[in-house]
């Protein structure tokens, strides 16, 4: 029998948490990942399954929608989907379940590191990060653009709160430049 | 530079990465008798026009999707940019 010990991004046993002047970068460990891409032909139908299990129309270019079960838009026809770890270790699963053969799911779980960066002087810090016109992101906007030249989500999910979805293999990079920026705004 | 993506709106070129002349859409069919010769043409000659160019562009820092862009190599100004699946498919192709 394996006595493995689970750790987060950064090898730590609790989610890291940073605070430097109005800022805060939290590590969040505990959300499980599937991306949803839609098969040629099959677009309409995997926006169905989408709609099905977020129980929302399926995002459009740059968007974010839903509840427990969320999803991003990540590419033309192609969406990432995010729900709390504890209830949704099988989203994968779940997702093709619904999807069927209409879309290829895939387990993204372990493959994002995930930083939420909450704070009055968050968009000086998002500003510093990456090319993305944050202040121009409405609650609700998401996009794609490089952080650090590591290539990353960035959700908008508050008027002070940015998610950012890095390469989980460079998340201490991507936690140094976040840290970085923090210090030079502060 | 800055390239205006067809979905996501001006992005800068830094996000992207080159590929080459949009020419490499049109992979010839290895069926064919002149396959060989296309082949090699398809491969190896290119037109390296001082002027209007098509290129492929891959948006590697953002949304992944491949690009037709129609970029001026003299003044690199860029006049148009199409999602290179809509190219494709607007030549009966990946239907």
């Amino acid at each position: 029998m394996h006595d493995l010990t689970p750790i987060t991004a950064l090898g730590g046993t609790n989610a890291r948490v940073e605070t430097i002047g109005a800022v805060t970068c939290s590590e969040v460990p505990d959300v499980a990942l599937a991306s949803v891409t839609a098969r040629l032909g099959k677009e309409s139908q995997t926006r169905t399954a989408v709609k099905k299990i977020i129980k929302a129309d399926a995002p459009d270019v740059s968007r974010f929608d839903g509840g427990d079960v969320l999803a991003f838009w990540a590419g033309p026809e192609q969406w990432m989907l995010e729900a709390p770890f504890d209830s949704h270790e099988d989203i994968a699963a779940r997702v093709k379940s619904v999807c069927k053969t209409n879309a290829s799911v895939v387990e993204q779980t372990d493959a994002w590191a995930r930083f939420d960066i909450s704070g009055a002087e968050v968009l000086a810090v998002m500003e510093l990060l990456c090319n993305a016109n944050s202040r121009a992101m409405d609650v609700g906007a998401c996009t794609r653009s490089s952080v650090h030249h590591l290539g990353c989500f960035v959700l908008r999910r508050a008027p002070e709160m940015f998610s950012i979805y890095g390469p989980r293999a460079s998340a201490g990079s991507l936690l140094h430049a976040i840290i970085t920026a923090m210090h030079t705004v502060a | 530079m800055i390239i205006n993506h067809p979905l996501l709106g001006p992005r800068d070129s830094a996000e992207f990465v080159y590929l080459g002349d949009a020419n490499l859409i049109e992979r010839p069919d290895p069926e064919a008798e002149t396959a060989a010769r296309e082949f090699y043409e398809y491969a190896y000659l290119r037109d390296n026009p001082a002027g209007e160019h098509r290129e492929l562009w891959f948006h590697e820092a953002g949304d992944r999707s491949w690009l037709v862009v129609t970029r001026n190599t003299l003044t690199h100004e860029i006049s148009d940019v199409q999602m290179a699946r809509d190219v494709a498919r607007s030549k009966g192709r990946s239907k």
